[in-house]
């Protein structure tokens, strides 16, 4: 664990992000004397016992804890063994993460249902296609029906997902045959959502599933309805409400806040509110307020995934990731934050008490005591989102001393499952045959999802920016979403002019597109677009017939998040390799870990790895894709095929 | 690096659109919206839109919907940084440069003079630019895409650096038979007009295509590629992507630029990328490498032109089997189209002039010598320019696969080898044919021994598989060739008899042809002694033929088994061969029924039957016949309904001979139904069908049967049949 800051470490020291505002930020803070993340995390020791996953607290004969050093000599109370004991924990975590993506998910359909009602003013179907084409999915008939009777059908279809019982969730069968006939084997194959969730809590308690592998398997099935389930709907509905995302240009890191601009920071994870607070900050109305105030206009910039959200769709700039929320507010140049959902700082409040920045929650599931709150109702979502803009416009005359880093660079993003389609053919001839042809041909040799958080027990965004650099330099195309997206952008990674620091082939591939070499897809939910992406490969055909069979991987360098469990165990179980960075939370159990680290390569022909140094992991990961390639035949160049009449016959028309 | 090609492409597409435009209003306001636009004598509309965007355009007013369309595809070019993505941007340009091409070249037909000439060879004067092929054409070529004799096309764009280099670039693609469709100028000269500048014939026949001297030209080579997806793929109109995707993988087709590539010029290359068309250019224009969209790299530039023709094989992928036969001149097919006028010819013998005939025999092994290839009498060397002199061929074959049976399908295809080398002329078969060797030829050293040589080559190539050994005898000497005639005429007498007397039911064996499912994957042929294939050119002794030569190509075996209904002519072998080689579409198929489960057609139908209820009979109408039928519909307007492997009861696909056989819609009282043909057709069958119906006891049926003179309506049908009391009014309702 190289990369894990020590104790003692000082803020001073420069090693504790590669983001040069953030590092700006930092030195400003320590003068200032404002207390972030960087520094708690100093004060705050991991959990020694936590960190393994060897604390059992799910009754009160204990807390048992285990000690590390010798997990097989002890048991807890009950009698639970370290490997039942760190099952559970990695399962909540599961349980913890497919329920957030999911309740933002369910959030999503509701709205769509009243949308589809009109009942909810200001959403709209926007992408008629999508919903047509996710329609046939959940077998609506959409021939002589109006958008909105479609609508409604499919958004009380997609909430059903959540409280479904026996049957299949409708969306693994966008997953290859092979695969979901493996989940079926398995038994595996994800219900309703709600049910998924609620069965794990159950296993985990006390006295129930005290059978590791058997705790995994719940794990798994209710990580994928999670994938599958909960944050696919999320995705898919939010695509035909606010436009399925396609490529556009804009800009990130903290220099996009502006200094004489009303600046509002809209942070967390749903875009329903973000949505509509882009909408406010447009109103003439409010933009002639911020210039009778002494503003030039009103600025939106995003963070976090709430941010992804409106990046993707609207070209919001983005402020910065997940460890830039406090430091933002030291700029003294926000005039309020806006949160919503998921990774806000309860820090946010106190921090914002030394300027004059209003911190706004909105969501009835997540409130600070000392923040402002102001209730999100989708019902009045446009007058309550003025109302939260006006609020940010007032408070300009109380900015005081502003200090904002130029630091801001461009990027393009929007590579949604369409766009790709789309851009490699065109409309005529959209297909991912491109993509499969040149991972054949060597030109690409796999496809690398990095995502995932920022975590200050590693410094900020370094992993993240050396292994997607080792990886790109190998060919290898990147896809992206969340903080580690937001990384590579701020790094410059996400413009094509980066294909220059792509490998040869890669390199030809971007230049032959016009694309960065790593694509950015989204916000957390978003990873769903990477496992329908992967399900198209496989589909498109010549690299097998599962996901497993892809040169393929995913990795989060850098993550915190119970969420980042959940997404890794759902590509896990549909037949990836996961390498996560940082720390290891099973590392208590050597049987559980065994079973992640090997054994699931029989069981679902991915698997789970820990490798905490960034040269390392990527090394680890282009071996894995070496070896997938030679699985499939397409390591070694080919010769080229010339087609007579016979020859051509063969081939599908 | 292709982001260069991407905003050339995109520029020139703006600019394409843009002029689109302006002529469409030109038009609009000189003929008015409801003026008639078309491409002549075709079904398919304005066939890149009718396959693309399901569009039925008929009038100077509906063009405006496709550019519409085309507006709705363009892109502004990408930026200098931070650009987007701009491959999608750059194939829809493509497309959206296709849709203005297209408006432009349909208005081009409105002009007067017209700029095009309405035929299928250039004329050897004057205008020589075609233009858009008519379905006649497309149809009879796009059989050659079929069977493998035309591997693909150039779209050949602009001018080559020289006269010299254009004709050796064209002979180059004609040897490997290539069609070359040429387009587009530089400075006023394309590829077609250096062509003309050195006397080499053009038009259809020698494959070598003249579209039209302006850019959007190109757009009629990617229209035949659209309707051979349409005519032969049976891919419904509108289905964009079938049609690409048919393209890509059976049409080997690419683009060469000759001389400067303007933004025009790159918009178009973009175009045809979307079908799977790889562009390869003599100048730097950068290059598309990566694969996917085409099969392999996209724009490759600069290549020599010396290399270009190989590398652009190599680029599309496409792997061609020629056979080098050595001879002093360029063989190939495109040649059998050449002509030979007679003040350019050396040498004539046969046709009408002197005693002539082809004959192929069957020997022992031990009997003759392969290779060995005698000239008995003069040589051309020994004879001066501008005589005719008797001819014999006789090929002597011996093999252990070798059968009589299969002898005239052998000498059947004399006519073909004979007719390719370049500046040799060869038609009809038998004892009625007619060569001739023209003076160039003979200045490049082509002798008559060559003749031989080609024969020898070819039984080798094509028939490798039944014959081991091949000699040739050539006779001038006219006292041998009158001597060896008879000879030869009492084995066609023989032969004639034979296959006359093979019936139906003589056989338990039919054989399929499933050579078209390249092109119509459900269609399926099963030829049998009475009925020859639709296209006229497989009969029972081919295919037999056929297989024995290939045994796991497209002619198979099939097993008669029981009879399902003898009157409709089912059996039930033929019905299960069928279901499973049409991949289950079809279940049953109907011999000598239109009515009732008819032959599905692939689209190299010689005929096309269709019931003509109100008059209780039939019509049939044959390709070359571009009039309007009592049908309501012409040739291609049905060759457009029924092709692509469908089963539509009242229609039916068929050879000119069939019309002749016993079994002729026997299911439907036979030729007592055909109440209509056009009149070339009834001239061309005449003899063999005066023949039979005086067999049948009507000797003059055929003047009963009207033809367009008399008759283009369905009522008009009726009143001939009425006054010259045709039995197909007596019949059993037809409809029944």
């Amino acid at each position: 664990m190289s990369q894990i800051v020590k104790e003692g470490t000082n803020v001073m020291d420069d090693n504790r992000s590669v983001c040069e505002a953030t590092i700006e930020m930092l030195r400003y803070a320590e003068a200032g004397n404002y207390d972030t993340a960087f520094q708690r995390a100093l004060k705050v020791k991991p959990c020694p016992i936590g960190a393994t996953g060897s604390c059992c607290k799910h009754c009160y004969m204990g807390p048992c804890r285990f000690n590390p050093k010798k997990p097989e000599e002890s048991v807890g109370v009950c009698g639970a063994d370290i490997n039942t004991v760190a099952a559970r924990n990695f399962a909540r975590a599961v349980a913890a993460g497919t329920a957030a993506h999911s309740d933002h998910g369910r959030e999503v359909a509701k709205t769509f249902i009243a949308a589809a009602r009109k009942e909810v003013p200001g959403y709209e179907i926007k992408d008629e296609v999508k919903l047509k084409a996710l329609a046939r999915d959940f077998g609506v008939k959409t021939e002589g029906r109006s958008n909105e009777e479609i609508a409604e059908e499919l958004g009380q279809k997609c909430l059903r997902e959540f409280y479904k019982q026996d049957e299949e969730l409708v969306l693994i069968k966008r997953g290859p045959e092979k695969r979901t006939q493996l989940w079926r084997e398995l038994g595996v194959t994800p219900r309703g959502i709600d049910r998924e969730v609620v069965e794990l809590m159950h296993r985990t308690a006390m006295g129930v599933d005290q059978d590791y592998k058997n705790i995994m398997k719940q794990a798994s099935r209710c990580s994928l309805s999670d994938g599958w389930g909960g944050s696919m709907i999320a995705t898919e509905l939010q695509d035909i409400m606010f436009g399925t995302p396609i490529p556009l240009r804009t800009q990130v890191n903290l220099g996009v806040l502006k200094k004489d601009e009303v600046n509002i920071i809209i942070h967390g994870h749903e875009p329903l509110l973000a949505e509509m607070i882009v909408r406010a900050s447009r109103d003439p109305e409010l933009i002639n307020l911020a210039k009778q105030k002494g503003a030039k206009g009103i600025n939106l910039a995003g963070m976090c995934c709430t941010g992804n959200e409106i990046l993707l769709r609207q070209g919001v700039p983005m402020g910065g990731n997940f460890l830039q929320q406090e430091i933002a507010i030291i700029t003294g140049a926000v005039e309020a934050m806006i949160v919503d959902v998921q990774c806000v700082m309860q820090s946010l409040p106190s921090l914002a008490k030394c300027f004059h920045t209003k911190i706004i929650t909105t969501s009835s599931k997540a409130k600070i005591p000392s923040a402002e709150h102001i209730e999100f109702h989708e019902h009045d979502a446009l007058n309550i989102s003025k109302k939260i803009v006006r609020a940010a416009v007032e408070n300009y005359h109380n900015r005081g001393k502003v200090h904002i880093p130029d630091n801001k660079t461009d990027l393009i993003a929007g590579f949604s499952h369409e766009t790709i389609n789309y851009m490699l053919g065109g409309s005529f001839r959209a297909s991912y045959r491109p993509l499969n042809d040149n991972i054949i041909n060597g030109r690409i040799r796999g496809v690398v999802g990095v995502v995932g958080c920022n975590n200050p027990r590693t410094p900020h965004d370094r992993s993240h920016l050396s292994l997607v650099r080792e990886l790109i330099a190998n060919d290898i195309l990147v896809v992206e979403t969340g903080c580690a997206a937001i990384a590579c952008a701020k790094d410059g990674l996400l413009i094509p002019e980066a294909a220059t620091a792509a490998g040869k082939g890669l390199r030809e591939v971007c230049e032959t597109v016009g694309i960065p070499p790593v694509l950015h897809c989204g916000s957390c939910v978003d990873n769903s677009r990477i496992l329908v992406a992967c399900s198209e490969m496989v589909r498109e055909g010549g690299l097998g017939t599962d996901i497993s069979d892809l040169p393929v991987a995913g990795c989060a360098p850098e993550w915190m998040s119970e969420k980042a469990i959940a997404i890794g165990q759902y590509f896990v179980s549909s037949g990836a390799l996961v390498v996560f960075g940082v720390t290891w939370p099973t590392s208590g159990s050597e049987a559980l870990t065994n079973h992640l680290f090997k054994e699931y390569e029989n069981i679902f022909k991915g698997r789970w790895a820990f490798e905490p140094d960034a040269a390392k992991m990527a090394s680890l990961i282009i071996d894995h894709i070496n070896k997938k390639r030679e699985a499939l035949g397409i390591q070694k160049t080919k010769e080229r095929v010339l087609y007579d009449m016979e020859a051509r016959r063969t081939l599908e028309v | 690096m292709s982001k260069l090609i991407a905003t050339r492409v995109i520029r020139g597409a703006n600019k394409l659109v843009a002029r689109a435009e302006k002529s469409l209003n030109e038009a609009l306001q000189k003929y008015g919206p409801d003026k008639k636009v078309e491409f002549p004598n075709t079904a398919y509309f304005l066939p890149i839109s009718y396959g693309m965007l399901g569009m039925k355009i008929t009038t100077v007013g509906e063009l405006q919907q496709l550019l519409g369309k085309a507006k709705s595809l363009l892109h502004p070019v990408p930026a200098e940084k931070v650009w987007l993505p701009y491959l999608g941007h750059t194939l829809d340009c493509g497309m959206a440069t296709l849709f203005a091409d297209e408006i432009i070249e349909a208005l081009k037909y409105l002009q007067s003079p017209l700029p095009y000439m309405v035929m299928e060879n250039c004329p050897e004067e004057g205008n020589f630019w075609l233009g858009a092929a008519d379905d006649v054409i497309m149809r009879k070529r796009g059989v050659e895409f079929v069977d493998g004799t035309a591997p693909g096309f150039a779209a050949c764009v602009g001018a080559c650096p020289s006269t010299e280099i254009a004709v050796k670039i064209a002979r180059e693609l004609q040897e490997k038979s290539i069609y070359v469709f040429m387009s587009a100028a530089n400075n006023g000269t394309s590829m077609a007009d250096q062509l003309r500048e050195a006397g080499v014939q053009m038009g259809w026949e020698t494959r070598l295509v003249p579209l039209g001297s302006d850019v959007t030209a190109t757009i009629h080579a990617l229209g035949f590629a659209t309707r051979a997806a349409l005519a032969f793929g049976g891919v419904k109109p509108g289905d964009f992507s079938r049609v690409l995707k048919y393209n890509k993988n059976r049409v080997f087709a690419f683009a060469l630029a000759f001389g400067e590539v303007d933004d025009e010029k790159h918009a178009q290359a973009a175009g045809a990328i979307n079908f799977g068309f790889p562009a390869i250019s003599e100048r730097d224009i950068d290059r598309i490498l990566p694969t996917g969209v085409c099969t392999y790299e996209h724009v490759v530039s600069p290549v020599p032109v010396n290399e270009i023709v190989q590398k652009a094989i190599e680029v599309r992928g496409l792997k061609l089997h020629v056979h080098k036969i050595p001879i002093p001149v360029s063989y190939g097919p495109a040649f059998e189209g050449e002509r030979i006028r007679g003040e350019d010819t050396y040498l004539e013998m046969g046709g009408t002039k002197t005693p002539a005939f082809e004959f192929v025999t069957t020997k022992n092994i031990n009997e003759i010598t392969d290779n060995k290839i005698e000239v008995i009498g003069q040589e051309i060397t020994d004879i001066p320019a501008g005589t005719q002199i008797p001819l014999g061929i006789v090929v002597a074959v011996a093999g252990r696969q070798m059968q009589e049976d299969f002898e005239p399908v052998l000498e059947r295809r004399l006519h073909n080898f004979l007719n390719e080398p370049q500046g040799v002329f060869h038609m009809g078969q038998r004892d009625n044919n007619w060569m001739r060797i023209s003076k160039e030829a003979k200045e490049k050293g082509f002798k008559l021994s060559h003749l031989g040589t080609i024969i020898h080559a070819q039984f080798h190539n094509e028939f490798g598989a039944i014959v081991d050994k091949v000699q040739v005898k050539i006779y001038t000497k006219e006292a041998d060739v009158l001597k060896n005639r008879e000879v030869a005429r009492q084995s066609y007498r023989k032969r004639d008899e034979r296959i006359g007397s093979m019936t139906d039911e003589s056989t338990e064996t039919f054989y399929s042809c499933t050579l078209c499912q390249s092109f119509a994957p459900t269609h399926v042929c099963v030829i049998s002694p009475e009925r020859t294939g639709l296209c006229g050119s497989y009969n029972w002794f081919t295919c037999k033929a056929a297989y024995q030569i290939n045994p796991r190509g497209p002619n198979q075996p099939v097993l008669k088994n029981e009879v399902v209904d003898a009157a409709r002519g089912q059996w039930k072998g033929c019905n299960d061969f069928v279901y499973q080689a049409s991949r289950k579409a079809i279940a049953a198929m109907s011999f000598y029924s239109i009515m009732s489960e008819p032959m599905t057609s692939c689209g190299c139908f010689e005929c096309i039957a269709a019931v003509l209820p109100a008059a209780n009979g039939v019509m049939t109408v044959n390709r070359e016949f571009s009039g309007m039928t009592p049908a309501g519909m012409k040739f291609s307007t049905l060759a457009g309904t029924i092709g692509g492997g469908q089963q539509i009861p009242g229609f039916v696909g068929h050879s000119k001979r069939y019309i002749i056989s016993k079994k002729f819609l026997l299911s439907e009282s036979g030729l007592k139904r055909l109440v209509w043909m056009p009149k070339m057709l009834k001239d061309e069958i005449k003899e063999l069908f005066n023949k039979r119906t005086t067999e049948e006891g009507m000797p003059n049926l055929l003047d009963m049967i009207a033809d367009e003179t008399v008759a283009t309506t369905e009522e008009e049908v009726i009143a001939h049949l009425q006054k010259t009391g045709h039995p197909a009014l007596t019949l059993a309702p037809i409809m029944g």
